[in-house]
């Protein structure tokens, strides 16, 4: 379980989070919502300490991470797998050598154990004869796809998905929402997904929170935040400029 | 007066924080270099990309310094008669100044400059929060092996450019001007000693080290986006030349 408790964060004298409060339940799909620039990136920055807030707790499994030393953090984030924005692929490896080098960096394993590891969620993606590529080669949902592989391959208990359909044509994005769907039911893993594609996202969600004005609006499992009669919640389904959300 | 003394205290305070934070970022990278697992392959990678990728660069400006002092060395000695110094005079300013300063120049333009942007778009392409995210050290995988590297390549390629400089010297003075092959070694033998090519070593090592510390600082901190790394990319090049010369300046005066 990770619980988020009163977080708040500024940049400068932008204030970005004003206490948000939430929790992700073990083995479902939680996904955030929100306007761009309304601060969901930089929630799911602190999940696994990739920023650390000006105050507030993030326990997971009851431990407060922020209060971590450095090496407690790096065996933290060993838990997670994260898959960017911009799938965040090293340029200077093939896609065979990415999804490979968490296992190289971090395992024991050997190079026959790796091989058939990375083989196997390279087709799991989707990707399957693709390895010898370099991301630089590859389309945006193809990068999506090695970047969910890489993401994958340590097997982690809580999976990070920054806006993963952003810049994506309808159909590719169609298809990574249902590659996160069949994924999280195989792995079982704990996913946090950041998004603004509705109402496509609302169908692999299993609880969907609404990040407005630098807090948490609406936190409710996924059929029941469709019909939320919170004027934030509807301005935001509708796509309304007028209400309570601050539409800069 | 009030603001005009506020502006230049928290000026004052930024720079001495930015320099607090250069200095942490050396020491973790050293601190980090010496934690196994050790990244011999990288080491061997970025001596590549630091030594061997350089060397080009480094021979033609090394031949092409030494040729230019075998003209104006040859042309300030004859006013005194002493023409026989020549290869004295052209080994001396190579081995104690020029061939570990140009040296450094080319490598700040050749290897540095890309050290910068490289890790610049590592930043901006979020490729170095994903490092963080798989619990991988990014300063240790990145920074260590880069200063390691550099602080085996710089003197070799500074020793590279010693010699061809003194080459290209013999080739104009004894080649082309007529100073004799006999006069020009023999004032080398006699003038040259340990000291003087120890300083040049110390020299090469501190500026490979500079180098590589200030372009990978500023490429890993560069703002993420295109003119953030534009920039870094450029103050890294002005900085790593400034520095180099500033410490050029003191090692010199301490070693002479």
């Amino acid at each position: 379980m990770i619980r988020v408790v009163d977080l708040h964060k500024s940049f400068g004298k932008q204030q970005v989070l004003r206490g948000v409060n939430l929790e992700f339940v073990t083995g479902k799909i939680t996904t955030i919502v929100g306007t761009s620039g309304c601060g969901k990136t930089v929630l799911l920055k602190h999940l696994n300490a990739l920023l650390l807030p000006d105050r507030g707790e993030i326990l997971i499994d009851g431990v407060d991470i922020t209060k971590l030393n450095q090496r407690e953090l790096y065996e933290i984030r060993g838990r997670f797998g994260v898959l960017f924005q911009g799938a965040a692929l090293l340029d200077s490896m093939t896609i065979f050598d990415n999804v490979a080098f968490p296992l190289r960096e971090k395992t024991d394993l050997n190079e026959t154990e790796i091989k058939k590891k990375v083989d196997e969620r390279i087709e799991q993606v989707g990707l399957e004869g693709m390895g010898y590529k370099f991301p630089a080669e590859l389309s945006g949902g193809m990068r999506k796809r090695a970047g969910l592989a890489r993401a994958l391959v340590t097997d982690p208990q809580i999976v990070l998905f920054d806006e993963p359909t952003t810049g994506l044509d309808p159909i590719l994005a169609a298809s990574i929402h249902q590659l996160i769907a069949r994924t999280q039911r195989t792995f079982g893993f704990t996913g946090v997904v950041v998004s603004h594609t509705i109402p496509q996202v609302f169908d692999i969600s299993d609880y969907v929170a609404i990040l407005a004005n630098g807090v948490i609006a609406e936190a409710k499992p996924s059929n029941e935040f469709r019909a939320s009669k919170n004027p934030i919640v509807q301005q935001f389904i509708r796509g309304e400029t007028e209400g309570p959300i601050q539409v800069l | 007066m009030l603001f005009f003394f506020g502006q230049i205290g928290s000026f004052t305070l930024r720079q001495l924080s930015e320099m607090g934070r250069i200095f942490l970022f050396l020491l973790s990278a050293f601190a980090l270099a010496f934690r196994p697992p050790a990244k011999l392959r990288l080491i061997v990678y970025h001596l590549k990309t630091i030594g061997v990728d350089s060397l080009s660069v480094v021979l033609l400006s090394g031949f092409f310094t030494g040729m230019v002092m075998g003209f104006q060395g040859y042309y300030s000695l004859r006013k005194f008669n002493a023409e026989s110094w020549l290869g004295s005079a052209a080994a001396l300013s190579l081995l104690r100044e020029l061939g570990p300063v140009l040296a450094a120049f080319m490598v700040t333009g050749r290897t540095g400059s890309a050290m910068a942007a490289e890790l610049g778009t590592m930043r901006a392409t979020e490729q170095i929060d994903a490092l963080y995210s798989m619990a991988i050290h990014p300063v240790k995988y990145l920074v260590s092996p880069r200063i390691i590297a550099s602080l085996i390549a710089m003197p070799l390629l500074t020793a590279i450019f010693d010699v061809v400089g003194i080459f290209g010297a013999y080739l104009i003075g004894v080649g082309l001007l007529g100073v004799s092959s006999g006069s020009y070694f023999a004032g080398m033998e006699n003038s040259v000693v340990f000291q003087d090519v120890f300083s040049g070593f110390v020299k090469s090592v501190s500026f490979g080290l500079i180098i590589t510390w200030v372009c990978c600082y500023k490429g890993f901190n560069a703002p993420p986006m295109a003119t953030g790394v534009s920039r870094a990319t450029t103050e890294s090049v002005v900085l790593s030349f400034v520095l180099v010369l500033v410490w050029d300046y003191f090692l010199t005066s301490i070693m002479l």
